[in-house]
């Protein structure tokens, strides 16, 4: 097939890329185009909730009616930015945390006989074949004060009171470990199967012992595989709505609550599509950063 | 030299991986200095020595001395040996440069030192202009110098070598063959190399110890072990060879009359062993070592005649395959000295082939 | 030496074992508590089936499963469709005006959050029944299409993957022997990937059942998938009914997975 195709060639070739690349553009590049456009629009109490931003004047001439006033919005509630922040800090505690679990799980399956990797890769991607809502659910009888957790270390002896777990940031930190491990392990294992064992020889052969090894030669080979997992579990825990709202308590500020309360509750759509978009803006660096580090990746 | 205790003994060392045993009683002394080449099929467990010899696997029994020392059992980290991979196994994300420096950073020399040594390193294998680049940007034979510089930094006391040209083209190959051998000479390191090209055995080892199904076949030197093969496999597996089957009927001096079916007549082969009549066996007569010819050579004591059934010319010299009149094959290969056409034997022509007695071998086993 | 390795592997293996417990105790103990009598979660009560009873006359939850069902079966099949498609364009096209673009596209929607996603899908569902009055209201059509397009993403990164790994030679030999390019990928192409595209499909089906948010912004009140039931009832707290629910998710997720399993190993 040259680039000089025939007439015939060519057509096939738009029957193939149309319905994916139109589907696309209408249904995902679209709705995002419009959040934009209704993210400067103001807010009016009618079906849909929000004003046009063109509009035709008298005269016939197109008018456009920007309105930054959601995004200053924004700037001068401090609910929002404490959100924001919040979202941040409680997505990078948990991808450390589950980058923390995970790598030495994925390093172990990784570096465990060839014929019992894939069953015990498996055995890490089955639990998110269920519900993650049930996943997240599962823990709310276990993390609750009259739950199965403090029942278990009363009567331990461990504790005399119940410990509050649910309702903190440290629920909403095991909620996101538990659910996004898989994201974590995959790209990891990954880098780390076809990582080049005769490295480790070799550097064991210039005198450098095992856990030196793995740290000149293993972590930063496996750095890709990493950066990767890191980005997976971040970008969307910022954005997580579910794991705070059913585990975190009232302090619990998420982002990702904050969009859907202004949406469900105060029906503001203006003011969530600036949330929207500003995550968006907040993501963008990560998101870039991921397609990069794929791209690189599949060079290689 | 020979009074010196050697560099390396190894004493009826054994591997086994399950109920497969890769490495069988072997014993092997290697000279401080040498060149030392294992050569074997692949399989024959050459590589699982060598890869005893550098602390990835463990003797299942015997043991290993170095200088003395046994390291049977000491890791690969704490060995005065280094390896060069036949992958090259150069990592990938550091430079020439710190490739070359890692070995030395690992044994805390200064930093001043470091750079002196890896400079010179550079220097020796001719790749100074390279220091700065990836593994990733360089050709096979670039990386191949690198990872020779490396494994040479430290100075060890034996260098191992897994297939070191393995990965390159025949051309480069037979480039770095001799560079390889002065870089040795130069540095006086004992280097064992492992191969399954007989050829580049023979041009870089002093000597070769030649494997099969985990044993040593035979060691020599690469003169000894193509001219005295001691047995039908070494001869076999080093050059071309004709095998003559035959049983000895008698014998004067040295000279031992073989009645040989192959070939339906008798022969004389030269053998030091008195051999007893009546025994079987194999006289090795290589190609290069028969003329051939239209006539017979006169006076010659060993001619058979026969037809040429295939002629390979290879330029400087050609393979002639004679089929004889008892169904016997022979190679015969002459060098081509002369542009004289009329001389040249053809295809299907009858020949008669000769060979001294004394170019012969009488192999037992 | 020994003696440390595989002191080393045994700490390894401990953690690994540590891990898959963390993994899957919660999953165990939610299925044990969903046959306790007692109605208190943590008191063991005796064995009860009493809330798998309940649950099977809770006609609620039984037409948000069917309708979830229906929507999962629908995004997959349409969600392999274009997935295969996208993955062709992707792996086979290479350079042509757009590919930048449309690789973004494709790779977005697997790292979106959900909620952004949602919610700009149901702004363009507004926009568009405003301006050509299609899709009239959120039903069943809208959830179908919002699940397609980010479920797409999914399939195609499974199927991109196969179709790169694949031997070009195959469709190459093809060809010579006289297959024009449609008979190629009909013959030999798909049928090489398959297993991907089986693959793909029960992960669309999976994201599809799964997904909350998504669908909570883009449907209507007629339309209420099994998510939905759930979480409204998930907040007011923990309660064995869904103790009940979760199991028979589990139970029927384990069946298909055992089933898949004794599949493809026939099939090797």
């Amino acid at each position: 097939m040259s680039a000089r195709g025939t007439l015939k060639q060519k057509v096939g070739r738009f029957l193939v890329a149309l319905p994916p690349y139109g589907w696309l553009v209408v249904f995902f590049l679209l709705p995002f185009l419009i959040v934009l456009k209704i993210s400067l629009s103001e807010l009016q109490a009618a079906i849909p909730p929000y004003k046009a931003i063109f509009a035709w004047a008298e005269d016939g001439i197109l008018q456009l009616r920007l309105n930054f006033g959601n995004y200053s919005y924004l700037f001068s509630d401090e609910l929002y930015a404490l959100a924001y922040l919040n979202s941040l800090k409680v997505a990078a505690i948990s991808t450390a945390l589950t980058l923390l679990i995970g790598y030495p799980m994925a390093y172990t399956i990784a570096r465990s006989p060839a014929r019992y990797r894939n069953p015990l890769l498996m055995l890490v991607v089955l639990p998110f074949w269920t519900s993650l809502l049930i996943r997240v659910y599962s823990w709310m009888g276990i993390l609750k004060n009259e739950g199965l957790l403090n029942s278990f270390l009363m009567w331990l002896g461990i504790i005399d009171s119940p410990i509050q777990i649910m309702e903190t940031n440290t629920a909403v930190y095991i909620g996101i470990v538990y659910s996004y491990l898989p994201y974590m392990i995959l790209p990891l294992y990954a880098t780390l199967e076809k990582m080049d064992l005769t490295l480790l020889e070799a550097a064991a052969d210039l005198g450098c012992p095992p856990f030196k090894a793995f740290l000149k030669i293993t972590l930063p080979l496996s750095m890709p595989g990493v950066i990767a997992g890191t980005l997976l579990v971040f970008i969307p825990a910022v954005g997580e709505f579910v794991i705070p709202d059913l585990l975190g308590g009232p302090d619990t500020l998420m982002i990702g609550k904050v969009i859907w309360a202004e949406f469900f509750d105060n029906r503001d759509w203006p003011v969530a599509s600036a949330v929207a978009v500003a995550i968006l803006i907040l993501l963008v660096v990560p998101i870039m950063l991921y397609q990069r580090n794929e791209s690189r990746a599949e060079a290689k | 030299m020979t009074t010196q205790p050697p560099l390396i003994r190894i004493e009826r060392v054994t591997k086994r991986f399950g109920d497969f045993t890769a490495v069988n009683q072997i014993d092997l002394d290697i000279r401080q200095g040498e060149f030392f080449a294992l050569l074997g099929a692949s399989g024959c467990g050459k590589t699982t020595l060598l890869r005893m010899l550098g602390g990835f696997e463990t003797p299942t029994e015997g043991r290993i001395l170095i200088d003395g020392v046994d390291v049977s059992t000491v890791p690969p980290y704490e060995r005065p040996v280094n390896m060069m991979f036949q992958s090259y196994a150069l990592f990938p994300h550091m430079t020439v440069e710190q490739n070359i420096a890692f070995g030395l950073q690992q044994d805390k020399m200064p930093k001043g030192q470091i750079a002196e040594r890896v400079k010179a390193m550079l220097d020796m294998v001719q790749m100074s202009q390279y220091a700065k680049r990836k593994p990733a940007q360089l050709s096979g034979g670039q990386k191949q110098r690198v990872a020779l510089a490396r494994s040479l930094a430290k100075q060890p006391k034996v260098l191992l070598l897994d297939e070191p040209l393995g990965a390159l083209d025949k051309k480069l190959r037979e480039q770095t063959q001799l560079e390889l051998v002065n870089i040795q000479e130069k540095v006086g390191i004992t280097f064992i190399m492992v191969t399954h090209d007989q050829e580049e055995a023979m041009t870089m080892a002093c000597r070769v110890g030649i494997m099969k199904e985990g044993r040593i076949a035979q060691i020599g030197t690469p003169f000894e072990v193509y001219e005295t093969p001691n047995s039908r496999f070494v001869g076999d597996f080093i050059g071309n060879a004709n095998m003559i089957a035959g049983a000895v009927t008698g014998g004067e001096g040295a000279d031992w009359t073989i009645a040989s079916s192959d070939l339906g007549c008798t022969i004389t082969a030269h053998h030091e062993e008195p051999l007893p009549n009546g025994s079987d066996v194999t006289v090795m007569v290589r190609p290069e070592k028969m003329s051939i010819g239209r006539q017979p050579v006169a006076g010659a004591i060993n001619t058979v005649s026969g037809r040429i059934t295939d002629i390979a010319y290879l330029g400087d010299m050609s393979i002639y395959h004679v089929k004889l009149a008892g169904g016997a094959r022979l190679q015969v290969s002459q060098a081509n000295l002369r542009h004289g056409i009329g001389g040249r034997l053809e295809h299907d022509e009858e020949v008669s082939i000769s060979w001294h007695p004394g170019d012969s071998v009488v192999l037992l086993a | 030496m020994n003696a440390s390795l595989s002191g080393r592997a045994a700490s390894l293996y401990t953690m690994l074992a540590l891990g898959y417990a963390f993994l899957y105790l919660p999953i165990v103990l939610l299925v044990i508590y969903s046959f306790n009598a007692s109605r208190l979660v943590t008191v063991w009560g005796g064995f009860s089936t009493h809330w798998y009873a309940e649950l099977l006359h809770d006609d609620k939850v039984l037409d948000a499963a069917w309708l979830s069902l229906k929507v999962a079966v629908v995004t997959a099949t349409g969600a392999t469709v274009l997935g295969t498609l996208a993955s062709v364009l992707l792996v086979r096209f290479k350079r042509y005006p757009g590919s930048t673009l449309f690789a973004g596209m494709v790779a977005a929607p697997l790292v979106m959050p959900e909620i952004i996603t949602g919610l700009a899908m149901l702004l363009m569902f507004v926009a568009m029944e405003q301006t050509i009055g299609w899709p009239a209201g959120r039903s069943m059509t809208t959830i179908v299409i919002a699940h397609i397009t980010f479920c797409l993403s999914f399939v195609t990164v499974v199927v991109r993957s196969r179709l790169a790994q694949m031997d070009m030679s195959l469709e190459e030999a093809a060809m010579d022997l006289g297959a024009r390019p449609l008979k190629v990928f009909l013959v030999i192409t798909l049928p090489l990937i398959a297993p991907a595209l089986m693959a793909g499909w029960l992960l669309a089906f999976t994201l599809s059942v799964d997904d909350l948010v998504i669908s909570s912004f883009v449907t209507g009140p007629s339309a209420t998938t099994l998510p939905i039931v759930i979480f409204s009832k998930v907040r007011l707290g923990v309660s064995p009914e869904i103790n009940a629910l979760a199991s028979v998710f589990v139970a029927f997720v384990g069946c298909a997975i055992a089933l898949g399993g004794t599949l493809s190993r026939k099939q090797d």
